[in-house]
């Protein structure tokens, strides 16, 4: 019987990591999903340092999770700010005509 | 144990990815980011980091997926029309993938023997949180205060970027109130009896 081991996370890690990019991909027109991708995209970073650190016995690699974490809350939350202005500009979320708020 | 444990979880795990980027309503694809940010703490407990499992829970579920589904909700926009002609992106988004899996395979295959069971979630200390704390309020504590002002610095921004005042809504001005004086508001009059004003 196989035990637990650091590949198993990093084969659940790398699928959570393709699965964000290619959300980011098929989603190209709803901003929401394209940020929930991210948040999945972040994630997988997050299970790639506490697995890394709990399997190599030094903990600095969930100190910097908890850094990610912070980085992943705060990118949700200025994104999310963006987003609800452009809505309240345009009336629409689509991505497609963002080019237009260039200057 | 721990490794169907494991492949039960994680299975949950992906299975819940898939299913945000591929729903058709945006909310559904909130609540199935909630379960895939459950169950990933559950597989962080599985390895003892019981901590950061807890501020997943805390941090994701609690703020940012909660974040998520105000502005789904508060958002009127017809999902459906965005969601038109996006089976067309498939085939590329899944080349990417591909790729993307293919080179990960290959730094997989290029490496050595990865460490199993021996691990020591809590390194010189009792518990898990107690190493994370000796360490980070120590060795880490500019880096600690510096994600405490990316918070601060991103908390105002979102306000700054929401704010709007909007004409013909009275407000509260402290200042102006607080300013005035006896003699610009009241004025004495001493009208004659019977005549009024």
């Amino acid at each position: 019987m196989m035990e637990l081991g650091l590949i198993h996370y990093l084969i659940v890690s790398a699928a959570l990591f393709t699965i964000g990019v290619v959300g980011i991909f098929v989603n190209r027109k709803n901003v929401i999903v394209i940020l929930m991708a991210l948040e999945l995209i972040l994630l997988s970073v997050n299970i790639n340092l506490v697995a890394f650190s709990v399997f190599t016995g030094t903990i600095q690699g969930q100190i910097f999770a908890m850094l990610v974490l912070t980085v992943a809350a705060a990118e949700a939350a200025v994104g999310l700010a963006i987003l609800v202005v452009y809505f309240r500009n345009r009336r629409d979320i689509s991505v497609e005509n963002v080019d237009l708020m260039k200057g | 144990m721990a490794l169907i444990a494991f492949g039960l979880i994680a299975a949950v795990v992906i299975l819940s990815a898939l299913f945000v980027i591929m729903a058709r309503n945006p909310v559904h694809s909130v609540l199935w980011l909630i379960l895939a940010f459950f169950s990933s703490a559950g597989m962080l407990v599985l390895i003892g980091a019981e901590f950061l499992a807890m501020l997943l829970i805390v941090v994701y579920v609690g703020a940012v997926a909660v974040l998520f589904l105000f502005v789904v909700m508060m958002l009127d926009v017809d999902f459906v029309e965005l969601k038109q002609g996006s089976l067309g992106y498939w085939p590329f988004a899944l080349l990417i993938g591909a790729i993307l899996i293919a080179e990960m395979a290959l730094v997989w295959a290029a490496s050595g023997s990865l460490p199993t069971d021996v691990f020591d979630p809590a390194p010189g200390a009792a518990t898990n949180a107690e190493a994370i704390g000796a360490v980070m309020y120590t060795e880490y504590l500019l880096l600690f205060q510096l994600a405490g002002g990316i918070l601060l610095v991103a908390m105002i921004g979102a306000i700054v970027l929401t704010l709007r005042h909007r004409p013909h809504v009275k407000r509260q001005n402290v200042a102006k109130q607080t300013g005035r004086r006896r003699a610009d508001a009241i004025e004495m009059k001493d009208p004659a009896p019977g005549q009024g004003i």
